[in-house]
C-alpha cells in the first residue's frame, strides 16, 4: 500500500515525466502561447514526428539522430502551415476563431488517418542502446529511456528559452506576441516573425515527436492523449513562458505519477484534464501568466 | 413567417409518417443501422449549432454530452429497469445539467479555451465510467432488450421511431430559438460578447440557456443508444468521432441557420456510411477531415451559403 518509498519514487519519476512533458509541450507554447494561432493539431504533427522518427529508425538511425534531423524539415513544414493558416484566416479577420480552430481539427484528423493508413493501428517503438535499459540508485530503478528523455527535454526548453530571449529574432517573436501593431510600425513584418516562430515551434515538435517514441509505443490515435495534456501545461505555465512551461510539466508529470501508484492506471488519463479545468476555473492567466 | 412555420411543422410531420412506412417496408437490418447513425448526427449537430453556430462557442465535448446520456439509460435501466420515455426525459436532464456546468465556464473562457475545457470534458466523463463498476467499466455491459410495444414488430424499429421524434423535437426548438429573441441575443454574443452586453442582452442567461439545452439535446440522442446496441463500452461511447462528427456536419451544412447543420449531417453521415461500406472505415474518417478543411477554407457559410450565393447570382 502507500509508502513514503513508494510516495518519492512517484515524485522522482514524476519529475523525469514533467520534463519529457514540458518538451512536448514547447512548441505549443510559442505556437499558441506566444502566437495565439488555435493549434489544437499540435499533439498529431508530434505523433507525426514520430513516426518519421520511426521510419528513419528502420534504416539505423539513432532515435534522437532522427529527431534532429527532422527538424529542419518540420521546421519548414511548420512554415508551410502558418503561411496556409495566415492566408485562409487571420488576413481576411473576422470570424476567425471558430474556422481556424474547426480547420486545425481537420488537419489533426488528416494527419491521424494518414499515419492508420500508412502504417495501421499497431503501436510502433524504435531499438536504441538506452531503450529497455534501467538504472539502478539504491532500490529504486530508472528507466534509462526516461533519463534520456529528460536529459534532451532539459536542452531542448533551455535552449529555446535563451533563443528567446537573446537573440534578435527571438526578442522580436516575443515582441509580436506582446503588441503585433506596434512591431508593424517599427517597420518590421510581424506575418514574417510569426511565420519564423511557428516554424521553429514544428521544429522543436520534431525533436518532441521521437522523445515520445522513445519513452513509449506509438499509435496513431496517440495525439488524442497529449492534447490534455500539451495544453493543460502551456495554460498552468501561463501563455508562453518558457520556465513557466518547465514548472508546469513538473506540476503535471509528478501529480499524474502520484495518482498512477495511488490510485491505478485507469485514473491517470484524467489528470491532465482535471488539471487543466482548475486552472482554467481559477486562474486562467496560468501561474507564470504575463 | 407564420406561413413558413406551418410549412414546417407538415414537413415534420411528413417526416414522421415517412418513418413509420419505412420501418414497415424495409427489411434488411443494415439500413437501419446506418440510418439510425444518420439521425444521430443530425440531432448531434443541430445541438452543436445552437451553441457553436449561433452564439459561437467552440464545443469539442459532443461525445461527453453524448456518453453521458447514453450511460444515464443505462445506469436507470441497471437499477431500476425504466421506460425508454424515463431513460430519454432523464439522460436530456443529466446532460443538461452537464451542459449548465459547462456554460458557467463561459464565465471565463472564451474561444480556444473553451473548446480545449469542453475535450477535459470527454477525458473526465469517460474517465469516471471506467472507473464505475456498475456501469461495466471499461469491459462495458451486456443489455437486454425488452419486448417491443404492440405496433412495431421490434424493439430497434420502434427505437428508430423514437430517433426519429427526437430529431424532429431538436430541429424545431433548434429553429424557436434562431428565429426569436434568443437567437438574436446569441448572434449579438457571436459577433461581439461585449457589445451584447452593453446593449443590455442578458449574455450570461442566454449562453447558460444555450449550453444546458445543447447538452440536453446531445443527451437525448445518446439516450437509446444503449438498447439499439444492447451493448455498451465506454471508449467508442465516449469517442472524440462524435464531436467530429457534430462540428463538421454543421460545419459543412453551414452554421448561421437550423437548416445548415441537418443538411451536413444528412450528407456526411450518409457518405461516411456509404464510404465505410465500400471502402473502409479509415477512408471514411479521412473524408471528414478533408471536407471539413476544405469548407472551412473555402466556403466559410458551407452548403447553405454557397446555394444562396448561387441563387443570388442567377
Amino acid at each position: 500500500m502507500f509508502s513514503l518509498e513508494l510516495l518519492a519514487e512517484a515524485i522522482l519519476f514524476g519529475i523525469l515525466l514533467g520534463a519529457f512533458y514540458a518538451a512536448v509541450s514547447v512548441g505549443l507554447s510559442v505556437a499558441f502561447g506566444l502566437l495565439d494561432v488555435p493549434h489544437v493539431a499540435h499533439p498529431a504533427v508530434m505523433v507525426l514526428a514520430a513516426y518519421a522518427t520511426f521510419v528513419l529508425g528502420q534504416y539505423g538511425l539513432d532515435p534522437i539522430v532522427a529527431g534532429i534531423v527532422l527538424m529542419p524539415l518540420f521546421f519548414v513544414f511548420g512554415m508551410a502551415i502558418y503561411r496556409f493558416y495566415y492566408e485562409s484566416f487571420e488576413k481576411r479577420g473576422s470570424e476567425a476563431g471558430v474556422r481556424g480552430l474547426a480547420f486545425f481539427f481537420g488537419v489533426a484528423l488528416i494527419i491521424e488517418v494518414g499515419l492508420i493508413i500508412g502504417f495501421g493501428v499497431d503501436q510502433r517503438m524504435v531499438q536504441a542502446a538506452y531503450i529497455g535499459e534501467s538504472l539502478r540508485i539504491g532500490d529504486m530503478r530508472v528507466p534509462m529511456r526516461m533519463l534520456v528523455a529528460f536529459g534532451v527535454a532539459l536542452v531542448l526548453t533551455t535552449g529555446l528559452a535563451i533563443y528567446l530571449s537573446r537573440t534578435f529574432t527571438g526578442r522580436a517573436i516575443k515582441a509580436v506576441a506582446q503588441d503585433e501593431p506596434a512591431l508593424r510600425l517599427m517597420g518590421a513584418n510581424p506575418v514574417r516573425i510569426k511565420q519564423w516562430a511557428f516554424g521553429l515551434a514544428t521544429g522543436v515538435t520534431a525533436l518532441a515527436g521521437a522523445m515520445l517514441i522513445i519513452v513509449g509505443p506509438v499509435e496513431p490515435q496517440l495525439d488524442r492523449v497529449y492534447i490534455g495534456r500539451t495544453f493543460a501545461v502551456v495554460v498552468l505555465a501561463g501563455l508562453g513562458s518558457m520556465s513557466g512551461t518547465v514548472a508546469a510539466g513538473m506540476i503535471l508529470g509528478i501529480s499524474e505519477s502520484i495518482v498512477l501508484s495511488m490510485f491505478g492506471a485507469s485514473w491517470a488519463p484524467a489528470v491532465a484534464f482535471g488539471l487543466l479545468l482548475i486552472v482554467l476555473g481559477l486562474r486562467p492567466q496560468g501561474l507564470f501568466g504575463r | 413567417m407564420r406561413k413558413t412555420s406551418v410549412g414546417f411543422w407538415v414537413g415534420a410531420g411528413v417526416a414522421l409518417a415517412v418513418a413509420v412506412v419505412a420501418v414497415n417496408l424495409i427489411t434488411n437490418e443494415y439500413y437501419f443501422f446506418a440510418a439510425y447513425t444518420v439521425l444521430t448526427f443530425v440531432v448531434l449537430a443541430t445541438a452543436w449549432n445552437i451553441l457553436g453556430g449561433y452564439a459561437g462557442y467552440v464545443n469539442f465535448g459532443t461525445a461527453a454530452f453524448f456518453g453521458v446520456g447514453a450511460y444515464t439509460s443505462v445506469l436507470l435501466i441497471k437499477a431500476f429497469g425504466a421506460p425508454l420515455l424515463v431513460q430519454i426525459l432523464a439522460a436530456a436532464a443529466v446532460s443538461g445539467l452537464l451542459g449548465f456546468g459547462a456554460g458557467l465556464l463561459t464565465l471565463r473562457l472564451r474561444g480556444i479555451f473553451f473548446a480545449i475545457a469542453t475535450v477535459a470534458l470527454i477525458v473526465i466523463m469517460e474517465t469516471v465510467v471506467v472507473n464505475w463498476r456498475f456501469l461495466g467499466g471499461a469491459t462495458g455491459v451486456q443489455l437486454l432488450r425488452p419486448p417491443p410495444i404492440p405496433p412495431f414488430e421490434s424493439y430497434q424499429k420502434m427505437l428508430f421511431v423514437v430517433m426519429v421524434l427526437i430529431v424532429l423535437v431538436g430541429i424545431g426548438i433548434a429553429r424557436y430559438i434562431e428565429t426569436s429573441w434568443i437567437g438574436r441575443g446569441l448572434r449579438a454574443i457571436r459577433d461581439s460578447e461585449e457589445a451584447a452586453e452593453c446593449s443590455g442582452v442578458p449574455t450570461l442567461k442566454l449562453k447558460l440557456l444555450a449550453t444546458t439545452v445543447s447538452g440536453a439535446l446531445m443527451g437525448a440522442a445518446g439516450a437509446p443508444m444503449p438498447m439499439y446496441l444492447s451493448f455498451v463500452e465506454p471508449f467508442s461511447t465516449f469517442n472524440l468521432n462524435y464531436s467530429i462528427g457534430a462540428l463538421a456536419s454543421a460545419m459543412i451544412g453551414g452554421t448561421g441557420t437550423w437548416i445548415g447543420p441537418v443538411v451536413g449531417a444528412l450528407l456526411l453521415s450518409t457518405l461516411q456510411q456509404v464510404v465505410t461500406v465500400t471502402i473502409s472505415n479509415e477512408m471514411n474518417v479521412l473524408v471528414v477531415g478533408i471536407l471539413l478543411v476544405v469548407f472551412v477554407v473555402a466556403a466559410p457559410d458551407g452548403i447553405v451559403g454557397l446555394i444562396k450565393r448561387l441563387r443570388r447570382s442567377r
